[in-house]
């Protein structure tokens, strides 16, 4: 169990970092054309390619849309919240709508390869660096 | 059934005040929630999303509920991020109850991060209708 305390945190730590640095990279910024930031998307790097984690709880697998073209994810849904018929609501802060929303990263993808998978309310993107895209070694002769 | 469709915008996890510190260095942050009450009993919504089935504590004491999710970090290791919106940790939120509760009666079901509570009144909390003779 002691290694399962240690480890983590320090991934916990490197992202709580990269969010309070946000503000001073211009990654991404101006390049999203959705309406409003949701839902909220951390990226990250892994072994040259790209996961994408989205924040999504509540949705139906079935009204997800994905789609990936070049340098670009699109995500679009619609999150349902409802109540049954007859109760008082004392406490009302999910929220409920459409979303419809556009990522670019700054490689090119193997659109194929994308994998998506939903669990727990996350949904993670899968998102392969195209093999043309990936720095060749240059032997130096 | 209400529901709601306009355009959604994401807000900004709201991270747990308490008066005592944790032990451990992670963040807490504040489920998204949603209560409503009908007539045999409350139910409590809560958005967690990351938690899974086993790291999900709920209790009642004293008149409080308190729930917690633990979020399964070891799926973060060896990523590196690159761009980020959301803050991750675990989740913690606790709630004073007005009604009385049937405890060994409360119902707990997890399902897309999202968890569902019902608490059923106790019967002696329970309103009675009185006949006007």
């Amino acid at each position: 169990m002691i290694t399962a305390l240690v480890d983590p945190f320090e991934a916990l730590f490197n992202l709580q970092r990269a969010l309070e640095a946000r503000l001073a990279s211009d990654w991404l910024q101006d390049q999203t054309t959705s309406e409003g930031p949701f839902p909220p998307v951390n990226v990250f790097q892994q072994d040259g390619d790209l996961l994408a984690i989205i924040e999504l709880p509540g949705i139906d697998k079935g009204s997800l849309q994905i789609e990936a073209k070049e340098n670009a994810i699109r995500i679009a849904g619609k999150k349902a919240v409802s109540y049954p018929e007859g109760v008082s609501v004392h406490r009302r802060e999910r929220v409920a709508g459409e979303f419809d929303r556009t990522i670019s990263v700054p490689v090119q993808l193997e659109a194929d390869r994308i994998k998506a998978e939903y669990r727990d309310g996350v949904l993670a993107l899968f998102l392969p660096r195209s093999e043309r895209d990936k720095p060749r070694t240059i032997p130096v002769s | 059934m209400c529901d709601v469709t306009s355009r959604i915008a994401s807000e900004k996890k709201r991270e747990l005040e308490g008066k005592e510190e944790s032990t451990i260095p992670a963040r807490t942050f504040v489920p998204t929630a949603d209560i409503y009450e009908d007539r045999d009993s409350l139910k409590v919504i809560l958005e967690m999303p990351g938690v899974d089935k086993g790291h999900i504590d709920v209790r009642v004491e004293e008149g409080v509920l308190f729930v917690e999710g633990r979020l399964d970090l070891t799926k973060y290791r060896g990523l590196q991020p690159l761009y980020t919106e959301y803050n991750i940790g675990n989740y913690a939120r606790s709630f004073r109850l007005s009604n009385t509760i049937d405890q060994d009666k409360i119902g707990a079901e997890l399902k897309d991060g999202v968890l569902s509570l019902t608490l059923p009144k106790a019967e002696k909390a329970k309103p009675r209708t009185i006949q006007v003779s």
